[in-house]
């Protein structure tokens, strides 16, 4: 009956389209993308038989994709061929699941913290204790502690490391006679003073919906300290407690000194703001001098003002960069030469000639060429009693992607609504920390 | 030969004989049918039906798509439950569609088929219009959500310098969660109504002169001819351009996408899908669930759809 009829010819394109609209997007998440993936792994470690190391890269940008080339030339020799396979920055980590479960590259980036412990506690990864032994004199404990899992195993070699800092223009500063605040009072001062100037005292950019996490990081860690931090981020802290609620209190009090309509900006639209003079200073990681080209010398920064006196600044927020091996890697002995090569000093000061907005992760490294901005870098860090890496790193990504995000941007939204958006992080975090 | 000595018992075996024929013919028949049966049917159960069985299964586990099946929790209705009253993207998500679905209903296919009794009335350049007004069609949505994204800029943007209020306190079109649903909207439209203009101009085609010549020679005006008759004509049209908003309506999801990640204010339930099962944090479980209520809103659709096609040809 349903043949003859012609309206009725749209009744299957509808069930069908719908329908495999539906399948495809199932199978995009299960299957699609680690086929995909795995054909661009394979076709690298297919020619690893005969002296080949593929390299899974995460830096697409132009300026450290050129700067990791360069620092792995001096690992290219005949006897031992490395294939570099670049993608996306973003795309990287959202098919990181897929990518390791296909055929990962030998050798790959990943981030320290959290983020390394899950996928190695999962078995995707695999242990590099045998390479931290040859290495591991080259890393200050704490490295060490950021790339051990639970099991006591290392699963990560370091390479670059950035503190976040509030980040300003000196020749501005001077114009204006503004000086380093040191407690949050001082802080509130002086947007108040920067805001009477006609600036807009913080930039603030939360589009790609991570860069208001390093807000919430200062103000948690600075107001509750290092170890609520860690508790937090590990679902054990209640997102509806008063510890929580305080933070947001304080995000409040700055929120009018925050650059407007911020769920718009890009960080990098931010950072120009401040490189032109229009907003006073910016709460990033070093990484923001790569919007500086030419002005380095007149960029500086100072730590997070202090909230409670208990816990001063002792804490800062630096993640860690560095490079996992895949679980099963199709050339072992190859993977484990090329991480011994990215943990020597000259591997990491080679890259970062080419890219100077972070620093070498080994205590090794010839510190002399580094520039004004690296150097503090590296003092800011030394002195830290505490070293977070940043909240997407410290807790469960589940919690991180979508939670978290979305609750940040909720409040900057609507500040005084805080009390429904702690409501509905509690309660993701109820369901994410289950275990 | 039969037929000749015995007329009379002629009809049985001419009949069972024929009966044989066809039987014999309907095994080739058979083989035919089957293949061109069995073969759409197997591509479709393997494509559409196993991986939608699949989906609504996993919606009331908790997996993160690692490892096996063996590594898969059930959990009942638990995601279910928790999506309803703990995920506070849920119900935005939700509102957001109906509001896509409603606007997409009433703007674009108005004016598509306003546009289309202009096109029909053979004005001049006719064919030019026709064609720009369809161009936005040809574009991917994820290309529409770029250039209008160029339009909404708040500094730099069209609209605000043609509005005047690019220089002071300009108006955020895509980041303002009050108004950027409905730019956003005002983009699909944009695109959506060449669509819905087409069909409706190749529904007017078909129209027949003589039912309208009829009419005026009734004494009906322009508007009464197009009430009263050229509309009511034109309804399988209308069922197909119902079709088609719905199905454009239930899947949008590359033009918020583009912009924002479909975040802040943009949130959409395919979304939700992707942001859940795609990405670092696969959350397999939640994001089926997600997709199966999905489902359950098009099927609602669908059926009703359905029910009143068949109702209408029994009754025929």
């Amino acid at each position: 009956m349903v043949r003859y009829t012609p309206s009725s010819q749209s009744v299957n394109p509808l069930l069908g389209r719908r329908a495999v609209l539906r399948g495809l997007l199932l199978t995009a998440g299960i299957a699609a993308v680690p086929g995909g993936l795995a054909a661009c792994g394979s076709s690298g470690s297919g020619s690893s038989s005969n002296g080949t190391v593929t390299f899974g890269n995460n830096l697409s940008d132009q300026v450290p994709k050129d700067a990791i080339t360069a620092a792995l030339k001096g690992f290219d020799t005949d006897a031992l061929k490395i294939s570099i396979n670049t993608k996306q920055h973003e795309q990287y980590q959202e098919q990181i699941n897929n990518y390791l479960q296909g055929k990962p590259d030998d050798v790959l980036a990943w981030f320290a913290g959290y983020r390394m412990r899950f996928f190695a506690e999962k078995g995707l990864t695999g242990d590099l204790s045998d390479v931290w032994s040859t290495v591991g004199d080259n890393y200050a404990p704490a490295l060490k502690e950021a790339a051990t899992a639970k099991d006591g195993k290392q699963y990560l070699v370091p390479f670059t490391q950035y503190p976040w800092g509030v980040f300003y223009l000196k020749s501005v500063w001077a114009q204006r006679g503004y000086e380093v605040p040191k407690t949050i009072d001082q802080f509130v001062a002086l947007s108040t003073k920067m805001k009477a100037d006609g600036l807009a005292p913080i930039a603030f950019a939360q589009k790609q919906g991570w860069p208001g996490m390093g807000t919430f990081d200062q103000l948690n860690f600075r107001t509750n300290g290092y170890q609520f931090h860690v508790d937090l981020m590990a679902g054990k802290e209640d997102w509806q407690g008063k510890k929580v609620r305080d933070v947001f209190d304080q995000w409040k009090r700055l929120l009018p000194f925050h650059q407007e309509n911020g769920l718009g900006r890009e960080w990098q639209e931010a950072a120009q703001s401040v490189q032109q003079g229009k907003s006073g200073m910016y709460l990033l990681g070093t990484f923001v001098a790569q919007q500086f080209k030419g002005q380095e010398d007149d960029l500086d920064f100072f730590a997070f003002p202090e909230i409670n006196p208990e816990f001063g600044q002792d804490t800062v927020e630096a993640p860690i960069d560095g490079y996992m091996m895949a679980k099963k890697p199709a050339n072992p002995e190859g993977a484990k030469k090329l991480l011994e090569y990215l943990a020597k000093p000259e591997t990491q000061l080679a890259y970062l000639k080419s890219d100077p907005s972070s620093i070498a992760t080994s205590t090794k490294a010839d510190t002399s060429g580094y520039t004004a901005l690296q150097k503090k870098a590296v003092d800011v860090i030394k002195n830290a009693k505490h070293i977070t890496q940043f909240l997407d790193r410290d807790t469960d990504p589940r919690f991180a992607s979508d939670a978290a995000t979305n609750g940040l941007n909720a409040f900057i939204q609507n500040p005084n609504d805080i009390d429904s958006v702690l409501k509905g992080m509690a309660d993701q975090a109820k369901t994410i920390f289950t275990g | 030969m039969s037929e000749k000595t015995a007329p009379e018992e002629a009809p049985a075996p001419r009949v069972r004989s024929r009966r044989k024929k066809a039987t014999a013919l309907g095994g080739a028949d058979k083989l035919v049918l089957g293949l061109m049966l069995g073969i759409p049917t197997l591509i479709h159960v393997v494509l559409v039906w196993l991986p939608s069985l699949g989906s609504v299964a996993l919606s009331f586990s908790s997996w993160d798509g690692i490892g096996g099946f063996e590594d898969i929790q059930w959990v009942g209705f638990q995601n279910y439950v928790d999506i309803f009253t703990r995920y506070p993207r849920f119900w935005p998500a939700f509102q957001h569609n109906l509001i896509w679905l409603a606007f997409l209903l009433v703007i674009p296919t108005v004016a598509g088929l306003f546009l289309a009794v202009l096109l029909d009335r053979q004005i001049k350049f006719g064919r030019i219009y026709q064609s720009a007004l369809y161009l936005p069609m040809v574009l991917s949505l994820a290309l529409v959500g770029f250039i209008w994204q160029l339009i909404y800029q708040p500094e730099q943007g069209l609209l605000n310098n043609l509005l005047g209020t690019a220089d002071n306190n300009p108006t955020n079109w895509l980041g303002d969660p009050d108004i950027n649903l409905y730019a956003v909207l005002v983009a699909a439209a944009w695109r959506h109504t060449g669509y819905i203009m087409l069909l409706y101009l190749a529904g007017l085609k078909s129209v027949d002169p003589a039912l309208k010549e009829a009419a005026s020679l009734d004494g009906a005006n322009a508007f009464q001819t197009f009430t009263r008759v050229t509309f009511p004509v034109l309804k399988p049209v209308n069922i197909v351009v119902l079709v088609v908003t719905v199905i454009e309506a239930l899947r949008a999801f590359d033009i918020v996408y583009i912009i924002n990640k479909g975040r802040n204010g943009l949130e959409l339930l395919s979304v939700l899908v992707t942001d859940n099962i795609i990405g670092e944090s696969s959350r397999i479980g939640w994001g089926s669930a997600l997709a199966v209520i999905l489902l359950l809103i098009s099927l609602g659709f669908i059926i009703t759809y359905l029910y009143q096609v068949f109702s209408k040809e029994n009754r025929a």
